[in-house]
């Protein structure tokens, strides 16, 4: 547990290095990755493909377990399901995405180094995620 | 379409979405969990039992400690933000919304669901680039993003 725990800080640390060294915490470059009648910029597509290289033997190492190395039940989602809240949630989320160029990771690192606008994001992203989980728990 | 030579940074980005799959790697084995911020930040809002929310904060704590870190090293990256403040809250809650109904945003569904290749993450990936291509357009050259 201990172990564990400290583990989730380190990998913490290093999912927001990664972010800050590939330049999506900038959401002049999200959008002008998304504008693609304008200049474009790809450098997302190679964050998610080395990002993507890197994990996917990973996950297909984790498949064949069903205990993590520090012995936590390997929790690899069930869902299989395409359904509406899939489809929907990911349009609404995709079009905030492009209006201010934030999605939560990087909100979230752009807050902490002191950005205002990104702590008004992040206050209307916790607002929506909360609304979603008041919701869920009033059923 | 033509490239955008002057922002496109090849060499950074490549060299930060290898660490961010890094850490996406040695969450999954380590921990046996999917590194979605979206997840990790909103399952704190959830009814999650009481061992499942220490790793969620000191998670989301590396994340932000990553800000101080950089900062003893180099220059943060200055960040141009040219939204208006009604339309970071509007964003800020389509993105909180969304994400959360979709269980996954770019990380979660965009990085550790195409790895693992999922065709729920899939779809998802392909939903919110195709909602923000249409949203940017609408914003950059169409009478719409003059208004906002």
């Amino acid at each position: 547990m201990m172990k564990r725990n400290l583990a989730a800080l380190l990998v913490g640390l290093l999912f927001g290095l990664g972010l800050l060294l590939s330049g999506m915490t900038d959401p002049a470059k999200i959008q002008n990755f998304l504008d693609l009648s304008g200049l474009w910029d790809p450098s997302l597509l190679l964050v998610m493909g080395g990002a993507i290289a890197v994990a996917a033997p990973a996950f297909a190492i984790a498949k064949r377990r069903t205990r993590s190395l520090l012995d936590a039940p390997m929790q690899l989602p069930a869902n299989q399901q395409i359904d509406r809240p899939l489809i929907l949630g990911s349009l609404a989320f995709g079009a905030g995405w492009g209006l201010a160029g934030f999605c939560p990771g990087p909100a979230l690192v752009s807050a902490a180094a002191g950005h205002v606008p990104a702590w008004i994001f992040v206050a209307a992203m916790v607002a929506g995620m909360g609304l979603h989980a008041w919701r869920k728990r009033g059923r | 379409m033509q490239l955008d030579w002057a922002h496109f940074t090849p060499w950074q980005s490549l060299g930060g979405g290898l660490l961010i799959g890094l850490a996406a790697a040695l969450l999954i084995l380590l921990n046996g969990r999917i590194a979605g911020i979206s997840g990790i930040l909103g399952g704190l809002m959830m009814r999650t039992p009481a061992d499942d929310r220490a790793w969620r904060w000191l998670f989301l704590a590396g994340l932000l400690l990553a800000v101080p870190l950089w900062r003893l090293l180099a220059a943060l990256p200055q960040p141009t933000i040219t939204a208006s403040t009604p339309l970071l809250i509007i964003s800020g809650v389509l993105v909180g919304i969304g994400t959360r109904y979709a269980a996954g945003c770019t990380s979660g569904h965009g990085v550790c669901g195409i790895a693992r290749a999922s065709p729920r993450s899939l779809l998802a990936t392909a939903s919110f680039m195709l909602a923000g291509f249409v949203v940017v357009y609408l914003l950059r050259h169409s009478g719409v993003g003059a208004a906002a």
